[in-house]
């Protein structure tokens, strides 16, 4: 039974606890057993947390018993990417500044999972402060891609989107700020949604670069993608960049699942050279079946698309190296070199070289380059206009289609290693998810099959425009089933890294 | 024009962060690649477009002035690597002379 509670999806998990069919105690003893199964390779989590997780469960378990109404995720167990508070957990960011940091409040995400019972299994592992796209960056070593052990899961939120695709827990939380959320779930064979920017509250999260970050969810499928979408988002007054609207109604869409009529762009400059052979196959095929289905596919060019990556490498460092300021060894974390006799200027110096990655310090330096009087105009500035491009191209394509599609990721997961040290091969696997964190819209990655040549997974990415995330739910709702009805069975019964039958 | 380990230790200095010889020049290698890479920026004709710092529109936002309680004094000073008296222990600010 226990191994049978892992490889359900959230919506049936919390429907048999509703029912009484099971317990959330069960359910998440399920799951934490295979935490304790399957972990120590896959190395999803930085930190595991039973006995609050089973705490959790068991008041889920009573509030049913005492005939009290239960959320459509009661029950359910997840993995939250550590970059969000909890004050019963430590918050670490992948980083050696704030190792063992206990935050003295919760994020609103954290604070919105709990009420909704959902049962927070531990702190998933991530590149240093969100930086990356492998999670080779994390200080505490890098997850493991459960299709095989020896690639990466993708980053920055590698872990949540590992544990998932582990099957120890249906639920992931990541962040998107260039493609941290969509990114990992394509190469791990999972859906991972970019809701729209202001659509899910920052409050809490750990900043990275704030005109970008987006909290949204991992999942197995697009209908539990949906359901955390809901459980999660909506106004939160403590953040002054959140949409004081109503949450897109992502479930209906989901449910809905039916593209018939739907126009449908091919992005021109998010394919060709550069691509990987399967990846261009596959998603080719995800273009035909959307018009077997009734969409109405047109080829839509958006001509700045191809400036968004290096636009993308001045505004996010520059946001960043503002916004890590904060980690000065003063009032939290770590402190490194007060013996007395060095100034308050030395210790802040010697404890962020010592407490940061290799990664952080770049983009600290390159966005105080980017800011610094003389370059501002060349770099940042300019960087700003091109996104203002951008989102014009993004506005000029929705006159025309409803959904725009490209392929994810330009390759399947690389092996571990391979890009560590070279930061702009690692850039370039965010090539195709930066435009819609730029322009702020909602974009998700649904599976759509294997590349032939190395057998791992590539992800359709649907962009929609900002408020309409519903209609990236009804896409990849839509592709979803068609896949699973054609192959017979869901994408991960294939998954063979960690030996499952 | 390329990057050079003076200038990098510059901005090392400017983020308050010590890095040693070896790093200086790792840095000033890769740093000199990626500024190359996002100089493209600057073959987009741009005259005339104003710059996007923030994807949504967005005004100021005001909420309900509520007192809340604060978190209190050993809440703050929990995580703190050093406090004395109720507050944040932190190594001399003003130089010596």
């Amino acid at each position: 039974m226990a191994s049978e509670l892992t490889r359900m999806t959230a919506a049936d998990l919390a429907a048999a606890v509703a029912a009484g069919e099971t317990s959330a105690v069960d359910v998440t003893r399920a799951h934490l057993d295979r935490v304790d199964a399957v972990d120590q390779r896959v190395h999803a989590f930085l930190h595991v947390a039973p006995d609050a997780a089973l705490a959790a469960a068991r008041a889920v378990d009573e509030r049913r018993s005492a005939g009290e109404p239960l959320g459509p995720l009661a029950g359910v167990p997840l993995a939250l990417k550590d970059v969000f508070t909890t004050t019963d957990m430590p918050t670490t960011c992948g980083s050696r500044i704030l190792e063992g940091w206990r935050p003295p409040y919760d994020a609103t995400i954290s604070r919105r999972l709990r009420r909704a019972g959902i049962v927070i299994l531990g702190k998933a592992n991530m590149d240093e402060f969100a930086m990356g796209s492998s999670t080779e960056n994390s200080a505490f070593g890098p997850s493991h891609n459960p299709w095989d052990l020896s690639r990466v899961p993708g980053g920055s939120s590698g872990g949540s989107a590992a544990a998932v695709t582990a099957f120890e827990a249906p639920l992931g939380v990541g962040t998107d700020t260039g493609g941290s959320i969509r990114q990992p779930g394509a190469v791990c064979g999972i859906v991972g949604v970019k809701p729209t920017y202001g659509g899910s509250s920052r409050y809490g999260l750990v900043a990275f670069a704030s005109s970008l970050d987006t909290p949204g969810p991992l999942a197995r499928t697009v209908l539990d993608a949906a359901l955390l979408h809901e459980a999660m988002s909506g106004h939160d007054p403590c953040d002054s960049t959140s949409i004081d609207a109503p949450v897109p109604p992502v479930l209906a869409a989901a449910r809905q699942a039916d593209v018939s009529g739907l126009r449908v762009g091919v992005v021109t400059e998010l394919g060709g050279d550069g691509y990987q052979a399967g990846v261009l196959a596959r998603f080719g095929e995800a273009v035909e079946l959307l018009e077997s289905l009734g969409a109405k596919v047109a080829e839509v060019s958006c001509p700045h698309f191809s400036y968004a990556l290096p636009a993308y490498y001045l505004i996010a460092p520059s946001e960043c190296s503002s916004n890590l300021a904060r980690f000065d060894g003063m009032r939290y974390g770590l402190r490194i070199g007060d013996d007395g006799s060095r100034s308050a200027e030395e210790v802040m110096s010697l404890t962020r070289a010592a407490g940061f990655g290799a990664e952080v310090k770049r983009r600290i330096m390159l966005g105080t380059y980017a800011l610094s009087s003389g370059y501002y105009d060349a770099y940042y500035a300019r960087a700003q206009q091109v996104r203002t491009l951008i989102a014009r191209d993004f506005d000029a394509a929705f006159e025309r289609v409803e959904v725009l599609v490209s392929p994810t990721t330009p390759t399947t997961a690389f092996p571990i290693g391979e890009r560590a040290d070279d930061p702009m091969a690692m850039y370039l696997a965010d090539l195709c998810t930066i435009p819609s964190d730029l322009a702020g819209n909602a974009a998700l990655s649904v599976p759509c099959g294997l590349a032939p040549e190395d057998g791992l997974p590539v992800g359709l990415q649907v962009m929609a425009p900002v408020l309409a995330d519903d209609r990236v739910y009804r896409v990849g709702a839509a592709v979803e089933a068609a896949l699973d009805r054609r192959r017979g069975h869901p994408l991960l019964d294939e998954a063979r890294g960690l030996g499952d039958d | 024009m390329p990057i050079t380990r003076d200038e990098v230790a510059h901005l090392a200095r400017l983020s308050r962060l010590a890095l040693s010889e070896q790093e200086l020049a790792h840095f000033a290698g890769q740093l000199d690649v990626i500024i190359a890479a996002v100089a493209r920026v600057q073959e987009v004709a741009a005259e005339g477009i104003p710059p996007t710092s923030h994807a949504l529109p967005i005004t100021n936002v005001f909420r309900d002035d509520v007192v809340v309680p604060p978190i209190g004094a050993a809440a703050a000073l929990d995580q703190a690597p050093a406090s004395e008296q109720d507050r944040f222990r932190v190594p001399r600010i003003l130089a010596e002379d």
